[in-house]
């Protein structure tokens, strides 16, 4: 396909910009785009978090993210373009860790799409983050939620 | 025959490294490899019953078997987004 041009799966220490992202949707027949940016919060829990430190595995990270826009593909025919980019390493208060753009003919779709998406990649990417707060850090995580089936 | 193992998230911290070589007997198992690792990295143990394991990039179950020069993860609970 493109080659060696803009990558749709993809692991980055970069900064990201929604419209970026939504920019790597090449096709101009199009009716809607979504976008789904996440943030870095400033607090979890009441507590105070200086910075996160995001990690992946980057390889098998941009083919899971591969993998779950084949799934949406398979639930949403109307689905036309998907990207989906992660920015790992140190990432202060405000700043974008995740931009996943989409796009279809209709807006129904799209809604439904881009909450699967966010779901599943948090459900099984292989993308690990670290609060770090002025007194300690930790490893989040909701652990694995389906026991014994997916991935 | 020879894997490679990486390590990400808590667990690299908890072991200090992000991979480790390991030599095993040819017809093993993530299952052996597992077992193997717990017993050469304590530091590991803890970390054990919420790991899943990745092949060549791909999650795989423990009856797995493994061949010379995969490259096997250990893969801690999630957290992106």
């Amino acid at each position: 396909m493109n080659e060696g041009a803009t990558k749709l799966f993809e692991i980055t220490t970069d900064e990201l910009s929604a419209d970026e992202v939504v920019g790597r949707l090449a096709d101009p027949d199009i009716g809607a785009v979504i976008a789904f940016v996440g943030v870095v919060r400033g607090s979890t829990d009441g507590r105070e978090v200086r910075y996160l430190e995001y990690e992946a595995y980057p390889e098998m990270a941009e083919d899971v993210l591969q993998q779950i826009a084949d799934e949406i593909r398979e639930r949403w025919k109307t689905i036309k373009e998907i990207a989906i980019v992660h920015r790992v390493g140190r990432l202060e208060i405000g700043e974008i860790s995740v931009v996943i753009a989409l796009s279809a003919a209709h807006r129904r779709e799209v809604f439904e799409a881009v909450h699967y998406a966010i779901d599943r990649l948090k459900e099984i990417a292989p993308v690990w983050k670290k609060e770090v707060w002025t007194d300690g850090a930790e490893w989040k995580s909701e652990g694995w939620q389906k026991e014994g089936g997916e991935p | 025959m020879r894997v490679k193992v990486r390590l990400f998230g808590a667990p690299r911290e908890a072991l200090g490294r992000c991979e480790i070589e390991e030599e095993l007997p040819s017809g093993s198992t993530v299952q052996d490899l597992m077992d193997l690792l717990m017993e050469d990295y304590p530091a590991l143990r803890s970390h054990s019953g919420m790991i899943r394991m990745a092949v060549n990039r791909k999650y795989v179950s423990l009856e797995a078997q493994l061949r010379e020069g995969d490259e096997v993860a250990f893969i801690p609970p999630v957290g992106g987004g």
